[in-house]
């Protein structure tokens, strides 16, 4: 299979989209003439013109409120979030507002619009600029999560929460643009709420989101050469979150490891563990241990930020403090 | 205002126009009148935020738009409601968080909506529901439709970032949105020299690049006229304009009785009655001789039986089933 970026997979699907449906805009900062700051949008203005590819002053608050009323009024609106930090500006339209209409109205409105936008640390963005912000917006009913973590999963997530009637958001991680990997050239759902199994294992579970996702294999490879097998579970969305395969894994796997790059304290891993000992309690050899950040801001010198950001040694060594731990 | 008949531009209008502005006005005065009397009696939970006093505002303005066109409202959204069309019944049923409301119990007094009337609700975020009509002002402008949008919202709401972006927004876009600021003088409780330092909401429209017009928000045919003239020419393809509406609320920022906290004088308040909106047009008519009082009284007495219906029907609507909570979290 042909092999594109992750960004190219963000763009490709818009623009396969955008044929499929007439109903889609796209709406944000830079992203008719200019293409988006990362790219993401390039030649879709060209494409589509400025009728569907929308520039807009620097509103975020005003150009994501205004996508959930056009989205209410039967266009699909995709506007876009330079960076996942600016989500502080805008919030009330998302949490308040696209989360809320179709409940408190009674069924009588849908707000299928898709905010994307790119997270993650890593390139010395600095405290304002690199933010893993997803546990805030998974806390929302009415609201989606998605955290791509490969060019395949990129294209297939977008091309679901686009589709999807629900307010959906889908958060690129900004270190993986220009990452390649096989992505088929047609339009393909990847669903919400299914996470993937990207590599098997019998030792223990690593659930991983998003860029963690490449740590975490990085790691399982590692730990394979002393005979660890590490089972491997993407989330790929954080709501819904695919609990079922999680315990499945766990159940036969009896330790669990989860690892994000958000801040541990109050992360998807506090849910995440927290399901796993209601649900699996009798299956588990060792505690469930949460490996995310330091409660600390994103620090901008790059020997801090990787300090800062959890990686595949460390996520080796976790495994084995786990391994270490169980009594089975 | 206008005293003079000689004058009076009402008497340009057709006679249909003015008994149409006067029934909306008693529609939403008798609506809320009842609320509050139901409230005060127990019989509603949650929060009231009354209308009573500025029904010209959504009267004039709602005479001059089409069942298509898409208004945003606010906590004090009743009124608006009422105005473009709302069922009665749906709305008392919502009040009461019946299954039969118009969000089925889920939103209450603060979110009744109605899409096929182009009530893209009422919201309880100050400004929230701003940039929702700009956004319908987008989808219609995409789609080739000659619909307008109509967010209202208070003097207060001209401070909050939402109004800001969005006058820009639908500016820069050239969109077809009328913003109207009720200016009933205060935010909740904060009065608006307190809270702004300029005299007229309207002065805010220069900054971004739309006409910003004055209107008495007292005289239903004033606002009807403003409204006219602003809507055609929104609908025309010329852009938004802002429209400010001097007016004023009888009842408290939230409640019927009050907090009790002088905030406001009675001699204001007395001030502003004397001037209120239905007696007034009332007078005009019957002056003119376009209505008699027999007449108009009618209106009254038949709307009552209207609303004592709706109250009954809302009465004995069923509670919503709790083994439904979750419906319409998600569309599935």
């Amino acid at each position: 299979m042909r092999e594109i970026t992750y960004v190219k997979a963000f763009t490709e699907s818009l623009m396969q989209l955008m044929a499929e449906d007439e109903n889609i805009v796209i709406i944000g900062e830079d992203v008719a003439h200019y293409g988006g700051v990362f790219h993401a949008f390039d030649g879709l203005w060209k494409t589509y013109g400025e009728k569907r590819v929308i520039d807009t002053p620097i509103s975020e608050m005003g150009f994501i409120g205004m996508g959930v009323g056009a989205a209410a009024r039967g266009l699909r609106p995709v506007c876009d979030l330079m960076f996942f930090d600016f989500i502080g500006v805008a919030l009330d339209q998302l949490y308040n507002q696209a989360a809320k209409l179709k409940y408190m109205f009674g069924g009588d409105v849908t707000v299928p619009l898709t905010l994307t936008t790119a997270g993650g640390a890593g390139l010395s963005a600095g405290p304002q600029h690199s933010q893993s912000l997803e546990a805030w917006l998974a806390h929302v009913p009415g609201l989606k999560v998605a955290l791509p973590s490969s060019p395949h999963d990129v294209k297939g997530l977008m091309v679901a929460a686009v589709r999807d009637d629900n307010p959906t958001v889908v958060v690129l991680n900004k270190r993986m643009l220009g990452t390649k990997g096989p992505v088929p050239e047609e339009l393909y759902e990847i669903p919400f709420g299914q996470a993937n199994t990207v590599r098997p294992g019998r030792d223990v579970t690593v659930i991983a989101v998003g860029r963690m996702v490449t740590e975490a294999v990085t790691a399982a490879t590692e730990l394979a050469k002393s005979g660890i097998e590490a089972e491997v579970i993407d989330v790929r969305t954080v709501q819904p979150l695919d609990s079922r395969t999680i315990l499945e894994s766990v159940r036969r796997t009896n330790r669990a490891l989860v690892v994000h790059e958000a801040v541990t304290f109050g992360g998807i891993g506090a849910e995440i563990s927290s399901q796993i000992q209601e649900e699996a309690f009798d299956y588990l050899d060792a505690p469930v241990l949460r490996l995310g950040a330091p409660f600390s801001p994103v620090p901008f010198s790059p020997v801090l930020e990787r300090a800062y950001i959890p990686d595949s040694n460390r996520i080796s060594d976790w495994v084995r403090r786990l391994l270490e731990r169980s009594g089975g | 205002m206008t005293t003079t008949t000689e004058q009076d531009p009402m008497l340009a209008l057709p006679p249909e126009v003015l008994y149409d502005l006067h029934r909306r006005m008693v529609r939403i005065r008798l609506f809320e009148e009842e609320a509050g009397k139901l409230m005060e009696a127990g019989r509603m939970p949650g929060f009231l935020h009354l209308y009573v006093g500025q029904e010209a505002v959504a009267a004039g303005v709602m005479a001059t738009l089409r069942r298509d066109d898409v208004v945003t409202s606010t906590h004090r959204g009743h009124g608006h409601a009422v105005a473009k069309g709302a069922d009665l019944r749906y709305m008392y049923a919502e009040l009461f968080g019946k299954q039969t409301g118009y969000c089925k119990g889920r939103g209450g007094s603060m979110h009744i909506n109605d899409l096929s009337i182009g009530m893209l609700g009422a919201n309880g975020i100050v400004g929230g529901g701003i940039p929702h009509a700009v956004g319908a002002a987008l989808a219609a402008s995409y789609k080739g439709q000659d619909s307008v949008a109509v967010p209202f919202f208070g003097d207060g709401a001209t401070n909050i970032g939402a109004f800001h972006e969005s006058a820009n927004l639908a500016a820069v876009l050239r969109l077809p949105v009328l913003f109207v600021c009720e200016n009933n003088g205060y935010a909740e409780f904060t009065p608006q020299d307190r809270h702004m330092l300029l005299k007229d909401v309207a002065d805010r429209a220069a900054s971004y690049g739309m006409p910003g017009e004055i209107v008495d928000g007292m005289d239903a045919v004033a606002v009807y006229l403003a409204a006219l003239r602003l809507v055609a020419r929104a609908r025309d393809g010329e852009g938004p304009a802002l429209l400010e509406a001097k007016t004023y609320r009888y009842y408290d920022h939230q409640g019927v009785k009050g907090l009790r906290i002088p905030y406001r004088t009675q001699e204001e308040i007395d001030t502003w009655k004397e001037r209120d909106a239905i007696t007034a047009l009332e007078q005009r008519m019957v002056n003119a001789k376009v209505a008699t009082s027999e007449e108009l009284e009618k209106v009254w007495s038949d709307t009552r039986e209207e609303i004592a219906a709706a109250i009954e029907f809302a009465d004995q609507s069923p509670d919503p089933d709790p083994a439904d909570l979750l419906d319409n979290v998600y569309t599935v």
